[in-house]
């Protein structure tokens, strides 16, 4: 059970206190990453090797340490269960999709990464009830999982339009789907990406529509424990790297031409000037790698949740701040 | 409990008490309790530090603290804005309901079964041989999931099904009429909960002296017992009325309801514990002495005259302290509802622990509660096994 986890992770006297997690990570030979489970997001496809917008920020982190997309182990983990794992020492980060919060960041003890992904909580409702926005829900029942902030942010919003509902709260992630396609709830409500994910594997798409406001801020970001500042920076300037590169204009198909720039800001991030390797005790070509191997941030998002998928996610947020959005790298220098 | 089953002279006085404690080794007990304080010394020592080093400030104030979420269905009142503490209590009574229901409908499915199991029709017995098997043999989860699909394969709220009017079945759940006292002032329900209780009294004191009011004399109690607080209700002026379940909105409202997750809960847990009081009522019947039925038969009692008036009371005191378990694993085997949404105690304090970060205290909340129903259950039981057992039998 998922809190066993957490108090064997207290009761441990090894676990994570022993040397920090990057030298666990080293000594290893590998990162271990939790994840959750949803097709765009994480998801192992056909030969078993997992794909998606989060796990390829894990395969990133996996060549800033190891020069190698592959030295990583992916774990998928319950929303319920994740925080406490990572607690207890069994990941190194956290890439499942975790809103980054006060309480989870002062008094759980995660530092957050920078933002990876913008996302609010909405409302998915089969069309044939005729709502079309959330203050027309009085009386309605919901089905919320467990261990997400979607419990206190559906309580909130109810209390604060002052209508009432009924919460049926669903730890297992597919009775939590066979309840609303049941007919069970009316409302279905989790961070909106994962409900356009759960409608698009359901047996009538259309039926169903997600209403356009969102009832809270989910700003996602990779989570780690306390207790390793050097690991932090590197989850960092991991994230930063592959916004920085979109908005110098770098791409997996151009990054070797960009190897030649006589652009001194291109040749420190490239690490054709060692300074950012020497700095951040990696290996120097560990930016080239990560875009030449994934791609820049856009690249990474059109990949696995773009317009060509079959989410088709438009950017939205999570556009340059350049373009409008909110990704912001500070300077590589 | 008590000593009377053990050999040799017994001393009197605290001193000889203790004493027994240690056995003839007392140095080596005292240095195993030693041993056993150390080590849970050395994990609390642990504990403290590594929630230290997380961050966690250990400590029940959490409980003061506005929960922030609602819960799905609750006995009592209850909103976000109320407590953690009033959460939890809410999760415990919706557990303890659960338990309660499912020891009463599970004993009587199962005493039914095992007689079932025993009868000579061919057809009967191994209709329940399977029943027992198949329930045996799947996982309560299992089950459990595939009751609550059962249920939320009904129509919707807005297609109930109503067999009868104010009847209604809906995967929302079961809706049924409800006698509602406007007035608040609330005669009705006391009075009638009085008037039962003294017909339960009415009916031991009569068991007890094998004499005593007789059975009409019992449904004149109870037509009073319901009467008389009703027409008081009436008299002074309240309009007691029943209510009927209606579609309102998005759910059916009105009327009493239960959700669907406690139904397949209940069912769930009633089918799974059946099947073992089952085999208990069947392994305590066979072994009477087969004796005893032809005595009874001689008697010139009938086959069913002496299943009750000699074969199951014997049976019950070898049925009894082996369904004190059966009624444990159901109390216990009810923190599966978290599986498919039913707001029991694990429930909530999952929620509760996984908001707050207080998991040690929360877990300490839970095994605490848990030991405590299971020790009331079992003082219960182990006093109505006391009464049952043959003098001098005690152990």
């Amino acid at each position: 059970m998922a809190l066993l986890s957490i108090l064997t992770a207290i009761l441990a006297t090894t676990a994570a206190s022993a040397g920090t997690t990057l030298d666990a990570i080293r000594a290893r030979g590998s990162i271990k990453v939790g994840v959750g489970t949803g097709p765009g997001f994480f998801a192992p496809d056909s030969a078993g090797r997992w794909q998606g917008f989060f796990v390829d920020f894990g395969r990133a982190l996996a060549i800033a340490v190891f020069i190698d997309p592959d030295k990583v182990q992916f774990v998928s983990s319950s929303p319920q269960q994740r925080l406490g794992a990572l607690q207890s020492g069994e990941f190194d980060i956290l890439l499942s999709g975790v809103t980054e919060t006060v309480t989870r960041a002062t008094k759980l003890g995660f530092h957050f990464g920078p933002v990876i992904f913008y996302d609010g909580q909405g409302l998915l409702v089969p069309k044939k009830l005729g709502i079309t926005k959330g203050s027309q829900l009085d009386g309605a029942t919901v089905c919320v999982q467990t261990g997400t902030t979607g419990e206190l942010n559906i309580a909130d919003f109810f209390r604060k339009n002052k209508i009432a509902f009924k919460p049926v709260v669903i730890e297992d992630t597919s009775e939590f789907l066979k309840a609303f396609t049941s007919g069970r709830c009316d409302v279905l409500t989790q961070d909106a990406s994962d409900l356009t994910i759960r409608r698009s594997q359901l047996a009538n798409p259309q039926d169903y529509l997600l209403l356009p406001e969102r009832i809270s801020k989910e700003p996602l970001a990779p989570a780690i424990r306390y207790g390793d500042d050097q690991w932090l920076e590197i989850v960092n300037w991991v994230v930063y790297a592959t916004i920085q590169a979109e908005e110098f204009g770098i791409t997996k198909a151009n990054v070797d031409q960009f190897l030649t720039s006589d652009d001194p800001a291109i040749r420190r991030f490239l690490g054709v000037d060692p300074t950012i390797g020497e700095a951040t005790k990696l290996d120097p070509k560990f930016i080239y790698t990560i875009i030449k191997t994934l791609g820049n941030y856009g690249e990474i998002f059109e990949r696995n949740l773009g317009p060509s998928t079959k989410l088709g996610f438009d950017r939205s947020y999570n556009q340059l701040w350049s373009k409008g959005g909110l990704l912001y790298s500070p300077p590589f220098r | 409990m008590t000593v009377v089953g053990r050999p040799g002279p017994q001393g009197p006085g605290l001193t000889k008490a203790i004493a027994s404690w240690f056995g003839g080794r007392p140095f080596s007990q005292c240095g195993m309790l030693l041993g056993a304080v150390a080590i849970f010394g050395l994990f609390g020592n642990t504990m403290l530090g590594n929630m230290h080093r997380f961050g966690i400030v250990p400590g029940f104030a959490f409980l003061n603290h506005a929960a922030n979420f609602e819960i799905g269905e609750s006995l009592i009142s209850y909103s976000s804005r109320d407590s953690y503490a009033r959460a939890i209590l809410v999760g415990l009574l919706n557990t303890i309901q659960v338990a309660i229901f499912g020891c009463i409908l599970a004993t009587v499915l199962g005493v039914a079964l095992g007689v079932a199991r025993l009868s000579g029709n061919r057809l009967l017995s191994g209709l329940a041989q399977v029943y027992v098997e198949v329930v045996r043999n799947t996982p309560l989860l299992l089950q459990l999931f595939f009751w609550n699909a059962t249920i939320h394969a009904l129509p919707g709220p807005r297609e109930a099904l109503q067999p009868v009017d104010g009847f209604l079945l809906s995967n929302r759940g079961v809706f049924l009429p409800a006698l509602r006292d406007p007035s608040g002032q609330g005669w009705l329900f006391p009075g009638m909960l009085a008037g039962l209780l003294l017909l339960l009294g009415l009916a031991w004191l009569r068991r007890r002296r094998r004499q005593g009011p007789s059975l009409r004399y019992a449904i004149g109690v109870l037509a009073i017992s319901v009467l008389v607080p009703a027409g008081v209700a009436l008299g002074s002026g309240s309009r007691v009325r029943i209510e009927l379940p209606a579609l309102h909105g998005f759910n059916i409202t009105g009327g009493m309801s239960v959700s669907p997750e406690f139904v397949a809960l209940l069912v769930a847990l009633v089918v799974n514990a059946a099947a073992g009081i089952c085999e208990i009522v069947r392994g305590g019947i066979q072994a009477i002495p087969p004796g005893q039925w032809d005595a009874a038969a001689a008697l010139g009692l009938t086959r069913w005259g002496s299943l009750r008036l000699v074969i199951l009371p014997q049976a019950l005191r070898v049925i009894i302290p082996l369904m004190t378990s059966s009624y444990l694993s159901l109390t216990k085997n009810s923190s599966l509802a978290v599986a498919i949404g039913f707001p029991d105690l694990v429930s909530v304090v999952n929620t509760g622990a996984n908001q707050t970060g207080q998991v040690f205290e929360t877990i300490t909340i839970m095994m605490t509660v848990y030991l405590t129903l299971s020790l009331f259950v079992s003082v219960a039981m182990n006093l109505y096994n006391r009464r049952l057992a043959l003098q001098g039998y005690a152990r």
